[in-house]
């Protein structure tokens, strides 16, 4: 539901560069795909949008506001691990978004707004299909669930931007495929913009209506950490056209995947 | 491969089965994987208490064979007969049951003391393991004062706040507050990093995430880091009853040791024992009830 504009941003640990001259901008409610090998960066990337990292330089604007160095309810994010609260069962994870949005001091809400709360933190545990394991711990549920329930609270979180770090990079075939059905219907009920770093090549041109690949352009032999990665390749995606089997192909040498056999086979489907 | 697999499945019927399975009990495992069964573990762990009781008991009744007036390994009839007068009987002087006036006085001690260092804990170790600034401010105050040996504080303590209850109590909560502290501190900074950026895009502020985040995760480590504190808590409590008091466990174990009342020393530490032992238990309950999620129900 917002744009983002991300320019000229660097990113430094130390001596070692990771992200230089990141240039993107997204209009509201594009599907941002991102894609690169292992320790490119582009979990830094999505670490900086979220506010939970901060640049060494540049500028990430998101609407119209430079982001907060900090994260806030803007940006609503889902992790790979560590998703939910453990301490609290699938309502009670759901139920603690309105209580510190409007629970005061207590960080609790009480009376009609509490069950008010509870009517839609239950409507939205049936929708993502975890009605029957409201009073569970995350503990107990399976990892397929664990990440429904992520992206149950962090939706009722109403976030501008949804944030994905490898979100289903856990999970078995058939859940995941479940998994980017569910993500799909919810993106274009609520039509916030969405960023998903992933290493699975399919899922982002299936998901996707963007795909950008970090890579590294400027090597230097002597000291590998000199340059950092950017932005080598932005593929805009049409959902009546899906990619070809040629820009997956291309894409997937860039990052120097294994799986293309696999990726190919995904996006074909 | 499948079907070569059925096949031997199907070879191995009848008794086949049953000399397979003979052969699969029978085999030896590395030390590592042999589990014990429920009643093995019960016998198990009976034999060292059992091993002791009888070695004592032998010793006992060799010494009272020789002399029957000897005070050093007393009969377990002797013990229970000076253990129940101390239950039972009125002190000829104060008229108090002494047994019960000794506990009382000394679990009022000791909870006081604990009670005050697991507050002193959880307030200063969630802001100094949460908010930066705190963390800058005391850490290098707590790390130090950690590693002050809490005895050699006592004759500063007695001096400064005189003989009575509060030096004792103070002792206790200054020699287990500050490990508890850094404990709590840096469990709170093993929180996972997702789970603090989570919850600030929920809306969490530092207050309601202490709230909401740190208290709930802390609580079973906050139980934990009591359990393990009320050892040196024992120890400090008795130091301090030996040397400053009229009453208490430590003071009359203490007291008779003069008179070489083996017969009262032993029965009072056994009963010390089963008091850390109860309120151990009992912590270990208090953390199922309030933090079921930390103790996931085994499936064996």
């Amino acid at each position: 539901m917002s744009r983002i504009l991300v320019h000229g941003l660097e990113k430094s640990y130390g001596d070692a560069r990771v992200l230089e001259r990141v240039n993107v901008s997204a209009e509201a409610g594009e599907f941002l795909s991102l894609v690169g090998a292992s320790g490119c960066g582009k979990s830094t990337f999505l670490r900086i949008l979220l506010g939970q990292e901060q640049q060494s330089g540049g500028v990430v604007v998101v609407g119209d506001q430079p982001i907060v160095p900090e994260p806030t309810p803007q940006r609503g994010i889902v992790f790979q691990r560590y998703s939910v609260f453990p301490h609290l069962t699938a309502l009670q994870n759901l139920l603690l978004v309105e209580d510190f949005r409007s629970g005061g001091p207590f960080g609790r809400v009480f009376g009609a707004r509490r069950k008010s709360a509870r009517q839609e933190a239950e409507t939205m545990l049936e929708r993502v299909g975890l009605g029957h394991a409201r009073d569970l711990y995350p503990a107990t549920l399976s990892g397929g669930m664990q990440q429904r329930l992520a992206i149950a609270q962090t939706l009722l979180g109403r976030p501008q931007i949804l944030l994905l770090d490898e979100p289903f990079g856990a999970l078995d075939p058939g859940i995941r495929i479940e998994m980017h059905e569910l993500l799909t219907e919810l993106w274009t009920e609520h039509g916030m913009t969405v960023v998903m770093v992933t290493h699975d090549i399919g899922e982002a041109f299936k998901l996707g209506t963007r795909v950008l690949v970090f890579d590294k352009v400027r090597h230097d032999p002597q000291f590998p950490s000199a340059y950092g990665a950017t932005i080598t390749y932005d593929l805009k995606l049409d959902r009546k056209h899906r990619a070809s089997a040629r820009d997956v192909a291309e894409v997937a040498a860039m990052v120097g995947t294994t799986r293309l056999d696999s990726a190919i086979a995904t996006t074909a489907s | 491969m499948l079907a070569r697999g059925t096949g031997i499945m199907q070879a191995a019927a009848g008794p086949e089965v049953a000399r397979l399975q003979l052969s699969r009990s029978k085999a030896r495992l590395r030390l590592i994987n042999a589990t014990v069964s429920r009643g093995g573990a019960l016998l198990l762990g009976t034999l060292p208490f059992a091993a002791v009781a009888i070695a004592y008991l032998f010793a006992s009744s060799q010494r009272l064979a020789v002399n029957p007036s000897d005070k050093l390994l007393p009969s377990p009839a002797q013990m229970w007969s000076a253990f129940s007068d101390l239950a039972t009987v009125p002190d000829k002087r104060s008229g108090d049951l002494i047994l019960w006036a000794d506990t009382y006085a000394s679990l009022i001690r000791l909870f006081a003391g604990v009670g005050m260092a697991t507050l002193v804990a959880l307030s200063l170790g969630v802001a100094i393991g949460f908010i930066p600034r705190v963390r800058a401010f005391l850490l290098p105050l707590v790390t130090v004062v950690c590693v002050i040996p809490p005895l050699a504080l006592l004759p500063i303590l007695f001096i400064a706040l005189g003989l009575g209850e509060t030096a004792k109590i103070t002792l206790i909560a200054l020699g287990v507050a500050p490990v508890m502290v850094r404990d709590i501190a840096n469990r709170v900074m093993e929180l996972p990093p997702e789970l603090v950026a989570k919850a600030q895009t929920l809306g969490g502020n530092s207050w309601t995430m202490v709230l909401r985040l740190v208290l709930p995760q802390v609580m079973p480590r906050l139980i934990t880091c009591v359990r393990l504190a009320l050892g040196p808590a024992w120890l400090f409590l008795i130091a301090a009853e030996a040397i400053a008091s009229t009453e208490g466990l430590g003071y009359r174990i203490f007291l008779v040791r003069r008179y070489l009342s083996m017969d009262v020393i032993l029965p009072y530490v056994a009963w010390i024992t089963l008091l850390a032992v109860m309120t151990d238990w009992l912590l270990v309950r208090l953390s199922h009830i309030i933090s079921p999620w930390a103790h996931p129900v085994r499936t064996r």
